[in-house]
């Protein structure tokens, strides 16, 4: 089951933005979602459709479509991202993902070395389709690997092997991608220590330039959070993950990486994301396909979650169903809540007198390191890290 | 808000309210002849049927039609008519014509007042057998004498009434009216020939109990001719209307238009208005000798009409005053704190407004450094406080914690000096020569099987046996000396479940004794939590230490350094235990653009550490005080075998 949409306000006939609405000041993304996968893992509440709960026909197209749309309201001057999502978008053909790139381009210019990224699941990709999506302009690939326990797996509900992932990461390599990530998560029930160990250790023998590793959330409706309320399966427990969180930081700066997000890390400065660094910097992106997120100048709107009414409207109208203008407290708070987290920080004027002063006790805690703050910045320290929802919080609520 | 504190919907109208032709024309208020009334209230114990039994009479004399009846009619209050019980007594004026017997056909008017049941509540009961010449002693005929039903005859017998014993509920298959009938007889020593039997339910018997009234119970005498001299036996705050004053008429006569005086103060009022309940108000010229009206007089405050006190007319004063009542002692106290600290004024208000239909309701300021500002507040007993709880929130919208109730303890020091201690964390520091708590007088009604387990649970409670007697071959009666402190924490409900809910308790404070008291403090992060401290009998302080500290282990969230939680006799600590620090409270999942859904997270925990109360450094959400200081005892429970 997917999860659900925020509750915004409604959005005009006229479009989420008027036309002529200035963007990507700051640099402009593209987001594209493919709401579709083989089958549903147990923990996933993506918005995303098996075959039996969704067609494919003419998606490509209706995106098409709503690029036009969103073509006559902003004019960027150029794309510096562009980052196809899921679902699995590789379980459409690399010709198709490749006809979304081009549209992209003459609509609104990739601009040169633009970052364009798709997500892949393991086993859905092989060397050839990996060198078309390559041909096509992909520069970066993402691949969920998860773990490198069969019995993690299997949890999990992921239809892959472990070997799988490795090995598409490398194929990946030789196709020619600049980048490409391994996702991992921890903390799934039954995974030891030394399961999360050896899945450190291939995403790191894979080769890759980017990792990012999740604590695995027990999303409300999905079938996970079903076995837990039964008591088929234990709920995760916070000290492993915190245990799972150091062994990841351990390995992977041994390994020469570093982190530059909470739970991202890159081999160097070039091999972070930045489509993502995009939306946590506050810029601006337009998000293609159902239930996609648009940000645009303070404006944020989300599109009609099922694929099928998105079809519907973007046959004469806008996919866009809610939105939201942004208050300046809430970009506040949204500063905050995103920039924390990052290794560069939180400029400390971005916050208010009594949330200087909470800065300093924090950083007397531990959770922040003197150091920068002393030189103007919030970072946090590696137990910060670990704790970084309650530094947010009380950086807000500080008087 | 204003309506909030309007809980007795009595509506007054005005002009347009004439005498209903029911209230028969020779009987107007004001021009009754004395032998022509009776004056009368129903008393039981919890739940026997008072309020059903009032409803037939009031169908019965046609006060109240078929239309507008409703059952237990006069359980006015939302509180009342959810719980089913009855808080506040009514007072109804009815016509009634004698069916049967020598005196067939004649008219008369009966004053009734239905009381409540409740022990916390006897208080009103004795208000209301003042008014009276005689009282119907109600008694459930499936369930047999309880101990409110000796405790309510007893106080009915200590006011001189006559007693009419009747069995109710005979409609029952498990009724035992003959049964009962001959413990009944028994208990107040007539013939069991005398019991009568009804049924509230179906009316059965009800016309036959209502000219017995008449015949049995004696009509009221007083001085026609003296000055005008009537009891205040009740005084309710109405939005509307203001004070309305409840009064029965001793000697002389009070009318329309005159100026009336208190005689505890001299206070003169200007009289506004005048009447009887039937069982709505009725308007009226004046109330004569021996008659049960209101009067409103525009004050605003119940205290400048105080129940107990006596009205004379101004014109022509009394002498003399009447017998007033004693005010209600409180028997509990409990501290009463605004969740949210900005509603304080708001909490305030409303005990000021509740103060004015509630002369038992007792409050103070105070400050607790856990809680923050709110009130120690003075009960008759649980079901009171937590009535009152109930009403500041839901009729003024206050979100409150109540701390848990404690009973009133001197302190004799060694330095000699004195101090009285209704809030733990006030227990004096210096050196303590000795500490004494409110012991009451308890009655245990039980069937003979249970007898050991109640005695187990008394001594359990530091119970000292003081009789025990046989109500009949298989009922007993237990009367105990119990610390009061000891009753108020869970003591009935464990009585019900080692009873199969049979036994019944009733208890009236006698006094104080010498304990062995201690008072334990809470320490969080190693700071007194005062909200938590509690005076216990040095024998069950570490029981009390040990259950505190897990059952907070257990719900103040871990932060992000280690907490140890203690219990301690000053600086000797009795129970420990420790909350672990805090080591992973981030969101480590791939939101992709979503940004709002996180940021609606954020809000949504940006709220909860507002609802948060720092002890120290130590952030503990108002959940856990609540569900900490909640025992397990739920007053709400006493009314048992429901
Ligand atoms: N079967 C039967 N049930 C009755 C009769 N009288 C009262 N009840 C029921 O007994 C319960 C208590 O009745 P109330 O009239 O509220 O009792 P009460 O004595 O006024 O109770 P308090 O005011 O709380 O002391 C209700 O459920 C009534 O319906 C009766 O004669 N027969
Ligand atoms: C947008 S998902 C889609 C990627 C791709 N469909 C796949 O699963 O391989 C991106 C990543 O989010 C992470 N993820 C998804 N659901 C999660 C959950 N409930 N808890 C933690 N991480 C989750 C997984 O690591 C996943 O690879
Ligand atoms: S493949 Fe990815 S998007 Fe699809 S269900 Fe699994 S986790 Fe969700
Ligand atoms: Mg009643």
């Amino acid at each position: 089951m997917p999860g659900a949409l925020p509750s915004g306000e409604p959005v005009p006939a006229t479009g989420p933005v008027p036309p002529g609405t200035p963007a990507g000041e700051h640099g402009f993304g593209v987001y594209a979602h493919v709401p579709f996968c083989a089958s549903r893992c147990g923990y996933c509440d993506f918005n995303t459709y098996t075959p039996d709960e969704a067609g494919r026909d003419g998606y490509v197209d209706q995106v098409l479509a709503e690029l036009r749309r969103a073509a006559s309201v902003v004019t960027p001057r150029r794309v510096d991202t562009v980052f196809v999502g899921g679902g699995t978008p590789t379980l459409l053909a690399p010709s198709e993902l490749g006809r979304i790139l081009a549209e992209i381009d003459r609509t609104w210019g990739l601009a040169d070395g633009a970052e364009i990224t798709t997500e892949a699941n393991p086993e859905s990709v092989d060397p050839s389709s990996l060198r078309e999506l390559r041909a096509a302009g992909f520069t970066r690939i993402s691949l969920g690997m998860q773990s490198a326990a069969p019995h993690v797996l299997k949890v999990l509900e992921r239809r892959h092997t472990p070997g799988r992932a490795v090995s598409a990461a490398l194929e990946a390599r030789d196709a020619g991608f600049d980048h490409v990530n391994l996702d991992l998560i921890y903390g799934t029930p039954g995974e030891r220590p030394e399961d999360f160990a050896a899945s450190l250790d291939a995403v790191v023998a894979a080769g890759v330039d980017h990792v990012s590793a999740y604590a695995l959330i027990v999303e409300d409706g999905t079938r996970l959070a079903t076995a837990m309320r039964k008591g088929v399966l234990p709920y995760p427990d916070d000290d492993v993950a915190a245990d799972r969180y150091l062994a990841a930081e351990r390995a992977l700066t041994a390994a020469g990486f570093s982190w530059y997000e909470v739970s991202n890390w890159a081999r160097d400065d070039a091999a972070r994301c930045r489509h993502n660094l995009l939306y946590w910097a506050g810029g601006d992106w337009w998000g293609l396909g159902p239930g996609a997120h648009s940000h645009v100048g303070g404006v944020r709107w989300w599109n009609v979650r099922h694929p099928s009414a998105y079809a519907r409207a973007v046959a004469d109208g806008w996919p866009a169903v809610g939105r939201e203008t942004l208050t300046a407290d809430e970009r506040h708070t949204e500063d905050v809540m995103l920039r924390v987290r990052l290794r560069d920080g939180l400029p400390l004027e971005h916050l208010d007198e009594a949330g200087r002063k909470e800065a300093l006790r924090q950083a007397e805690a531990g959770l922040l390191d003197p150091a920068k703050l002393e030189a103007g910045r919030v970072v946090l320290t590696l137990r910060g890290r670990l704790l970084a929802d309650g530094v947010v919080r009380d950086l807000l609520t500080a008087t | 808000m204003e309506t909030a504190c309007a809980p007795i919907r009595i509506l007054f109208p005005t002009e347009r309210n004439a005498v209903p032709p029911t209230l028969d024309p020779g009987s107007h208020p004001g021009a009754t002849a004395p032998e022509r009334i009776r004056n009368f209230c129903i008393i039981a114990h919890i739940d026997h049927g008072k309020s059903t039994l009032a409803d037939r009479m009031l169908q019965l004399t046609e006060v109240v039609d078929a239309r507008q009846m409703r059952a237990q009619y006069l359980d006015r209050m939302d509180i009342e008519r959810e719980r089913g019980i009855t808080i506040k007594s009514q007072a109804v004026r009815m016509p009634w014509q004698v069916r049967e017997g020598e005196r067939a056909g004649e008219p008369f008017v009966l004053n009734m007042i239905d009381t409540p049941g409740h022990v916390d509540f006897t208080y009103e009961v004795s208000r209301s057998l003042a008014a009276c010449e005689g009282a119907v002693l109600l008694v459930d005929a499936a369930q047999g004498i309880e101990a409110q039903t000796l405790a309510n005859l007893y106080l009915a017998l200590e006011n001189d009434l006559h007693i009419i014993p009747v069995l109710n509920k005979i409609d029952l298959p498990a009724a035992q009216p003959e049964k009962y009938a001959e413990e009944l007889a028994h208990l107040i020593g007539c013939e069991p020939e005398d019991c009568l039997k009804v049924s509230g339910k179906t009316g059965e018997g009800v016309p036959h109990l209502l000219d017995e009234i008449v015949r049995q119970f004696s009509p009221p005498v007083g001085d026609a001719g003296a000055p005008a001299r009537a009891m205040i036996f009740d005084s309710v705050y109405d939005v509307y209307r203001g004070v309305v004053t409840y009064i029965r008429v001793i000697d002389g006569k009070i009318e329309a238009r005159e100026r009336i005086k208190m005689m505890s103060t001299g206070a003169v009022h200007e009289l506004l208005e005048i009447g009887v309940i039937s069982p709505e108000p009725v308007k009226g010229t004046g109330l004569g000798v021996g008659e049960v009206g209101y009067l409103i007089t525009g004050v605003k405050d119940v205290r400048q009409s105080r129940v107990g006190d006596t009205v004379t007319i101004n014109s022509r004063p009394a002498a003399e005053s009447l017998g007033g009542y004693k005010d209600p002692k409180p028997m509990v106290y409990s501290g009463l704190y605004p969740i949210d600290g900005s509603e304080y004024p708001l909490l305030r208000d409303a005990l000021d407004k509740l103060k004015l239909n509630d002369a038992a309701l007792n409050y103070e300021p105070e400050t607790s450094a856990a809680l923050g500002f709110g009130f120690r507040c003075g009960f008759l007993g649980l079901l009171h406080l937590e009535i009152i709880r109930e009403r500041l929130e839901r009729e003024f919208n206050l979100d409150l914690i109540s701390t848990a109730p404690n009973v009133v303890y001197r302190v004799e020091l060694e330095d000699g000096s004195e101090a009285t201690v209704t809030n733990p964390s006030e227990y004096p520091t210096g050196k303590i020569a000795k500490v004494y708590e409110p012991v009451v007088r308890a009655t245990v009604l039980t069937p003979n099987d249970y007898v050991g387990a109640v005695m187990e649970l008394c001594q359990g409670r530091r119970g000292q046996l003081k009789g025990m007697d046989y109500l009949s071959s298989d009922r007993v009666e237990l009367r105990y000396t119990l610390p009061l402190a000891e009753i108020i924490y869970d003591f009935f409900d464990q009585l019900k479940s080692r009873t199969k809910g049979y036994a019944s308790l009733d208890y009236e404070p006698t006094g104080e004794q010498e304990s062995d008291l201690v008072k334990v403090d809470i320490l969080l992060h190693g700071e007194a939590v005062d909200a938590f401290s509690a005076i216990v009998h040095k024998e069950k302080a570490y029981n009390y230490g040990v259950t505190i500290a897990a059952k907070l282990r257990g719900l103040i969230p871990r932060q992000q350094f280690e907490v140890p939680i203690q219990a301690a006799i000053g600086s000797r600590i009795i129970a420990r235990e420790t909350i672990r620090a805090i080591r992973k409270d981030v969101l480590a999942k791939c939101y992709g653009g979503d940004i709002t859904r996180k940021r609606k997270l954020i809000e949504k925990q940006k709220e909860g550490k507002k609802r948060m109360k720092m002890v120290g450094r130590v952030e503990v959400p108002q959940e856990a005080f609540i569900a900490a200081l909640s025992t397990s005892d739920a007053p709400a429970d006493t009314k048992g075998k429901k």
